[in-house]
C-alpha cells in the first residue's frame, strides 16, 4: 500500500457501453469532464492552484473515458470551524458551561471542555473546532464514480436491468477505475469496476489489462480502437485526402459529416466505391442526399466542382482486402439511387402544379386546415408584397412571378420524392419546377423558399423567393397567433422564431421598403378573408409585431452588434420599417460617444423625467410654447435654437442623413445646458411654468423622430 | 401507383455464392431455437411487423422470462410495388427474435448468428446505429440500433422500455431480421425477386403473383367504404369485448377472450393500413384512427397483464 500524503497519481476512468449514438459522445464527454471536475474539487482530490490536477476526457462509440493527472493519494485533514451559541448563553454568570453548551459539544461531536469562544463583530461566540481527517483518494472517488456515471444527462435515456435500475444512453457492460496501478472499487447497474477492457469488436482482444492511461490508449491502439476522436478525424483526413488527390479529385466539404463519421468508428478506414455514370444525370442535391444523409458517405467533385461518380464510405475495420465492403456499398447506394430514380421519373408524369389539390389532404395545422388553404394565403400575401415593392421603386419585384412561385411552393410535399427524403423539400419542387419549364426566377423561388433556417442562413437568392419566403413565414406567424399556437419557452412547434427571424433578415438584408405593420396587417386580411371562422382580432397584429420586433432586436444585436440601448432609443423614434430603424440605429451608434451628443443624451433623459413629473401634477406638456411667455435670455434663446436647428434637422431627416441630423441635433448642447442652468422650470406662477413645460416637451417630440435618446444609457463621467 | 420501373430479369445465377432464402431462415431458427428459443410460427392474422405478433406484443409483458424465435411475414400496403422495384416488397419477411431478460452478452449473440449464416466480420463491416424504434398504434417504444451489414440495414435490435402503454420489467430484447435483404446480400444479387428461395425456385416464382396482386388491390380495388366499414364493426367488437372483460369474475375472468380482442384489433391496424395505401385517409383523421387502434392495443395490453397476474396470483393462493 503507497499511502504516502504528498503523493499523486495518475487516475483513469473507462465507461464500457454498448454502441453510444454518434451524436451524443462529444457532449457527453464534456459533461463528463464537468462532474469530475466538480467533484474531485469539492472533495480535495486536487492541489489547489495551477499545479493542480487536471481532467480529461474522450469518447469513442463504445466507451466514454476520463484521464485525471496529478490526483492527490488522500485528501488533506482539513479544519472545521462551526460556531455555537453566544457565550453568554453556552455559560452561565459563574462560567459554567450551560445545557445550551452541552448539546451544542454534544452535536458536534466532541467534550464541552474543547469548545472555544471567538470574537466576531456580533459579540462572543462559543466555537467548535474539529479536525476531518483527509481519506484516500481510492475510498472518495468509489463513492463519486457511481453518481458521476448517473449524472451525465441524455435526451433519451434507458433502463436494462430493471425498471427501478439506474438510467444510461445503452447498456454498461464494463467499467475500468485504476487509480495508480489499482482497481478503485466500485460497482454501477451490476457491473464492478476493475481494470480489463475491450478491443475493437472484431480485431481486438478482450480483457486488456490495463495499468494506467498511456498503457490504455497503447493497448487500444494495439487493439484497433483509436480512443481519441481527434486521432480518429486526423486519419479520416489524412485517407480522404490520399484516395481523392491521387485521381485528381476532392471530396465534397463537410464537417458535420466528418464529425458524425469520427463518432460512428472506433477504427476508421476510408474506402472510395463507384457509382453508374447514368446516376450523373440525377440533380446533385438529391444525389449528395442520399449518400450525405442516407449512407453516410462524402460525395466525390471533380477539379471544377461536379460530381464525380465515386463515393468515400468510412468502415470500422483496418481494411477492406478483398473489396467485399466496397462491393456492399456500391450495391446498396445503387438501390438507393434507383429509387431517387424511379421518383424523378414517376413524379413528373404529371407538372408539379398538378399536385396542388392534393395538398388539401396535407394538414397544416388543426384548426388552420391544410397546405392548401396556405397555399392561397401565401399567394395573396406574395403578391401584395410585390406590388408594395414595385410601387417603393423596387424594380425587379413582379407580382404574378411571385405569385406562381407561392402557388407551386408547397406541390412537392405530397411528391414521391419528397416523401422519401423529407429534408429536400423546396429543393425539389425547385428542381421540377426547372425541368417543367417554369422561369429560372420562379424556379430558384421555389427552390429557395425555406430559407433562411437561422441567423448565418443566406436569403433566397432572388426577389420572387424572397416574397415566397416572406409570406409563408409571415402567414405562419399571423395565422399560428390567432390560433394561440404561440411559442412558449421550449416549445415552439411550428418555428415560428425562426420564421420572424427569416422576416428580419428579408428586409434588412435586401433593404426592402415596406411598412411591418401593414405587411401583418394584410397577412391577418388574408385570414379573415380565407378561413373566416378564425377569430383575428388586432390585438393578434400587435402581438405579431411585438414578436417580430423581438427578433428584429435580437439580428441587431447578434449579428449586427448594435448594443441594445442603441436599439432601443432608435426603435423607440418607430420600427415600423425596419431599413430604416436600423440606419437609425447605426447613426447613434456612430454618434453616441461624440462630445456633445452623450451630455445631450444625459439632457434629455432630465427633460422626460421633468415631464413625467410635471404630468402627474397635472401639467400637459402638449402644444407649443408661446414666445411670448418667454421671460429670460436663457429660454429665448433654446426656444430660437430649437427652432433653427429643428428646421435644418427636418431637411436631413427627410433625405434620411440621420447620422448628419443627429450631429445637428446635438448643437442643441450649449442652449439646454444653458437652459438648465438659468431656468427653473416649476416655478410658482402657473402660466410661466405650463409654457416652459411645453416648451420642453415639443422639443423632445420634436427631437425624438429619429431616436429616443433617453433611452440611452448614459456613461457617468465626473 | 401505375406507373412502373422496368426490372431487369435476370436469370437465375447457376452457382449460389450464399445461403438460399429457405436455409438463411433454417438456420436463423436452428441458430437462435439451440440457445434456448421457442420456435413459433408466423401469425396467422395480417400483421405489419414482428412485434404485432401476440408472441412479442404480449410476451414482453409482465414477469415471466420467455425465449421465441419465429418467422413473420409482415405486410405494409404501403409499400407494395407491383413486383416492379427490387428491394421494396408490399410482404416482406422477418426473422424475429425475442429475448426476455435481455442477456449481457445479447450484442455478441447476435454477432454470433450473423456468423452462422456465413459473414466473416472481419472482412465486413457490421455496425450498430441508433436507431429508436416506436410502433405509435402499439403504444410501445426501445431503444437500440440498425445493424448495418456494408451499409445495408439488416436489423432492427431493440431494447423495449415500453409495450401497449406499459413499462416492462424485465426488459425484453428484440431482434428483427430482415430475411429478403439479408438473403439478396449474402447471393450477391441487386434484385430481391432473383434470390434462390431453394435450390431451383427464385423469390419471384414463389411471391411475384402475391406482389402483383396486393399491390393492385390495396391501391386500385380496395372498396374504402367497404374497408372503412369493416374498421368500425371490428373496432366495436374488440371494445365490447375489452369492455366486458373489466366486469367479468372469477372463472369466467380468467379464460376470458382477451386474445381474440386482440385478434380484432390486428386486423383493425391491417385495415386501416389498407385504407392509408388506397389514399382514403386524410391527415387529420389518419393520427385519429392511429389513436383508436393504440387505444384497442393498450387496453388489451394491460387486461392481459391484469389476467395473467390474476391467474398467477390464484395459483399462489392469493385471495382474489
Amino acid at each position: 500500500m503507497r499511502g504516502r500524503e504528498n503523493l499523486k497519481g495518475d487516475f483513469i476512468l473507462e465507461i464500457g457501453c454498448e454502441e453510444i449514438p454518434a451524436g451524443m459522445i462529444a457532449k457527453s464527454s464534456r459533461e463528463l469532464k464537468a462532474i469530475l471536475e466538480k467533484y474531485f474539487s469539492s472533495n480535495r482530490l486536487f492541489d489547489e492552484g495551477d499545479a493542480g490536477g487536471s481532467i480529461e476526457t474522450f469518447g469513442a462509440p463504445r466507451r466514454l473515458v476520463a484521464v485525471a493527472r496529478n490526483v492527490r493519494a488522500k485528501q488533506d485533514d482539513v479544519t472545521r470551524e462551526t460556531m455555537g451559541p453566544p457565550k453568554s448563553v453556552a455559560f452561565d454568570s459563574v462560567g459554567a458551561p450551560t445545557r445550551a453548551a452541552q448539546s451544542f459539544a454534544e452535536k458536534q461531536g466532541i467534550r464541552v471542555s474543547e469548545l472555544s469562544i471567538v470574537s466576531t463583530p456580533k459579540g462572543e461566540f462559543v466555537s467548535a473546532t474539529q479536525v476531518v481527517k483527509g481519506r484516500p483518494a481510492e475510498k472518495v472517488l468509489a463513492e463519486i464514480l457511481p453518481q458521476t456515471i448517473q449524472e451525465i444527462s441524455w435526451p433519451r435515456s434507458m433502463y436494462w436491468t430493471g425498471a427501478q435500475g439506474p438510467r444510461f444512453i445503452r447498456p454498461i457492460r464494463w467499467i475500468v477505475a485504476v487509480l495508480d496501478g489499482k482497481i478503485v472499487p466500485f460497482s454501477f447497474a451490476g457491473v464492478r469496476s476493475g481494470n480489463q477492457t475491450e478491443g475493437h469488436r472484431f480485431f481486438g482482444k478482450s480483457k486488456l489489462r490495463i495499468a494506467d492511461s498511456r498503457d490504455y490508449q497503447a493497448k487500444l491502439k494495439k487493439n484497433f480502437v483509436l480512443c481519441r476522436p481527434e486521432t480518429r478525424r486526423a486519419k479520416i483526413e489524412a485517407e480522404i485526402h490520399r484516395l481523392t488527390t491521387r485521381k485528381r479529385l476532392h471530396a465534397h466539404a463537410d464537417t458535420e459529416l466528418l464529425n458524425l463519421v469520427t463518432d460512428l468508428n472506433e477504427y476508421p478506414t476510408v474506402i472510395m466505391g463507384n457509382f453508374d455514370l447514368g446516376f450523373l444525370a440525377l440533380p446533385e442535391e438529391i444525389l449528395i442526399t442520399v449518400m450525405r444523409d442516407h449512407q453516410k458517405y462524402f460525395a466525390v467533385e471533380d477539379r471544377s466542382g461536379e460530381l464525380a461518380p465515386h463515393f468515400l464510405a468510412v468502415i470500422n475495420l483496418p481494411s477492406d482486402a478483398k473489396g467485399l465492403i466496397r462491393a456492399g456499398h456500391e450495391r446498396v447506394l445503387r438501390a438507393r439511387f434507383a429509387d431517387a430514380q424511379f421518383f424523378w421519373e414517376t413524379d413528373q408524369e404529371c407538372k408539379l402544379g398538378e399536385y396542388l389539390p392534393k395538398l388539401a389532404a396535407v394538414t397544416y395545422e388543426r384548426r388552420l386546415g391544410s397546405y392548401r388553404d396556405k397555399v392561397e394565403r401565401m399567394r395573396s400575401l406574395a403578391r401584395w408584397l410585390a406590388e408594395q415593392w414595385f410601387s417603393a421603386g423596387v424594380r425587379e419585384a413582379d407580382v404574378a412571378g411571385s405569385d406562381r412561385a407561392a402557388e407551386l411552393a408547397k406541390c412537392d410535399l405530397v411528391t414521391g420524392m419528397v416523401g422519401e427524403f423529407p429534408e429536400l423539400q423546396g429543393v425539389v419542387g425547385g428542381l421540377y419546377a426547372r425541368a417543367q419549364g417554369e422561369s429560372e426566377d420562379i424556379a430558384w423561388a421555389v427552390y429557395d423558399h425555406y430559407q433562411p433556417l437561422g441567423l448565418e442562413d443566406p436569403l433566397p437568392r432572388n426577389l420572387t423567393g424572397c416574397a415566397v419566403s416572406f409570406a409563408d413565414k409571415l402567414d405562419s406567424l399571423v395565422a399560428c397567433f390567432a390560433v394561440g399556437a404561440v411559442p412558449t419557452g421550449s416549445s415552439d412547434p411550428f418555428a415560428l422564431r425562426r420564421a420572424a427571424l427569416g422576416i428580419v433578415k428579408i428586409i434588412i438584408e435586401e433593404k426592402l421598403p415596406l411598412s411591418l405593420s401593414a405587411a401583418i396587417s394584410a397577412a391577418a386580411k388574408g385570414l379573415r378573408d380565407h378561413a373566416p371562422e378564425i377569430e383575428t382580432p388586432e390585438a393578434v397584429e400587435r402581438q405579431v409585431m411585438e414578436f417580430v420586433l423581438e427578433r428584429a432586436r435580437f439580428v441587431l444585436r447578434d449579428k449586427h452588434g448594435f448594443a441594445y440601448d442603441e436599439i432601443n432609443a432608435a426603435f423607440g423614434a418607430g420600427a415600423d420599417n425596419l431599413v430604416d430603424a436600423m440606419d437609425r440605429v447605426a447613426a447613434v451608434k456612430a454618434i453616441r460617444n461624440t462630445r456633445n451628443f452623450a451630455p445631450l443624451a444625459a439632457a434629455f433623459k432630465r427633460i422626460r423625467n421633468i415631464l413625467e413629473k410635471s404630468a402627474g401634477k397635472g401639467d400637459r406638456s402638449q402644444g407649443a410654447a408661446r414666445p411670448e411667455l418667454l421671460r429670460e435670455s436663457a429660454e429665448k434663446e433654446l426656444f430660437e435654437a430649437a427652432r433653427r436647428i429643428g428646421e435644418k434637422v427636418g431637411q436631413q431627416k427627410k433625405t434620411r442623413h440621420y447620422r448628419e441630423a443627429l450631429e445637428t441635433i446635438s448643437l442643441l448642447r450649449p442652449a439646454i445646458d444653458l437652459f438648465f442652468d438659468k431656468i427653473l422650470v416649476m416655478v410658482e406662477e402657473e402660466e410661466i411654468r405650463r409654457n416652459r413645460i411645453a416648451l420642453l416637451g415639443s422639443l423632445l417630440r420634436e427631437f425624438s423622430t429619429i431616436a429616443d435618446f433617453s433611452e440611452l444609457a448614459v456613461e457617468e463621467r465626473g | 401507383m401505375t406507373s412502373s420501373r422496368k426490372r431487369k430479369s435476370r436469370k437465375p445465377a447457376s452457382k449460389l455464392v450464399g445461403f438460399t432464402f429457405q436455409n438463411l431462415l433454417l438456420t436463423l431458427e436452428e441458430f437462435w431455437t439451440s440457445r434456448d428459443c421457442i420456435l413459433q410460427q408466423p401469425y396467422d392474422v395480417e400483421v405489419g411487423a414482428g412485434t404485432m405478433h401476440p408472441e412479442t406484443f404480449l410476451r414482453v409483458i409482465g414477469p415471466a422470462p420467455y425465449r421465441v424465435v419465429y418467422a413473420q411475414p409482415s405486410r405494409r400496403p404501403a409499400d407494395g410495388r407491383y413486383g416492379e422495384n427490387p428491394n421494396r416488397l408490399f410482404k416482406h419477411t422477418q426473422l424475429q427474435v425475442v429475448l426476455k431478460p435481455a442477456p449481457k452478452d445479447i450484442q455478441d449473440l447476435y454477432l454470433e448468428s450473423l456468423r452462422a449464416v456465413g459473414i466473416n466480420l472481419r472482412e465486413h463491416d457490421v455496425r450498430f446505429e441508433e436507431d429508436n424504434w416506436e410502433a405509435p398504434t402499439l403504444g410501445a417504444w426501445g431503444l437500440g440500433w440498425q445493424v448495418l451489414l456494408d451499409g445495408l440495414e439488416i436489423t432492427q435490435f431493440t431494447y423495449f422500455q415500453q409495450s401497449g402503454g406499459l413499462n416492462l420489467d424485465p426488459v425484453s430484447v428484440e431482434l428483427t431480421y430482415g430475411l429478403d435483404r439479408i438473403a439478396a446480400y449474402l447471393q450477391g444479387v441487386d434484385n430481391v425477386y432473383d434470390v434462390m428461395w431453394s435450390d431451383t425456385m427464385t423469390y419471384g416464382q414463389v411471391r411475384l403473383a402475391e406482389e402483383e396482386q396486393f399491390s393492385a388491390y390495396n391501391f386500385e380495388y380496395a372498396d374504402a367504404a367497404a374497408t372503412r366499414k369493416q374498421f368500425d364493426i371490428l373496432e366495436v367488437e374488440a371494445a365490447r369485448l375489452l369492455e366486458q372483460y373489466g366486469k367479468a369474475k372469477g372463472k369466467t375472468r380468467e379464460r376470458f377472450p382477451i386474445l381474440p380482442a386482440y385478434d380484432l384489433c390486428l386486423k383493425c391496424s391491417h385495415l386501416f393500413n389498407v385504407l392509408d395505401a388506397r389514399g382514403a385517409i386524410s391527415v387529420t383523421e389518419r393520427a385519429a384512427m392511429i389513436g383508436r387502434v393504440r387505444k384497442l392495443a393498450t387496453q388489451a395490453a394491460a387486461s392481459w397483464l391484469d389476467q395473467r397476474t390474476g391467474i398467477a396470483q390464484h395459483a399462489a393462493g392469493v385471495p382474489s
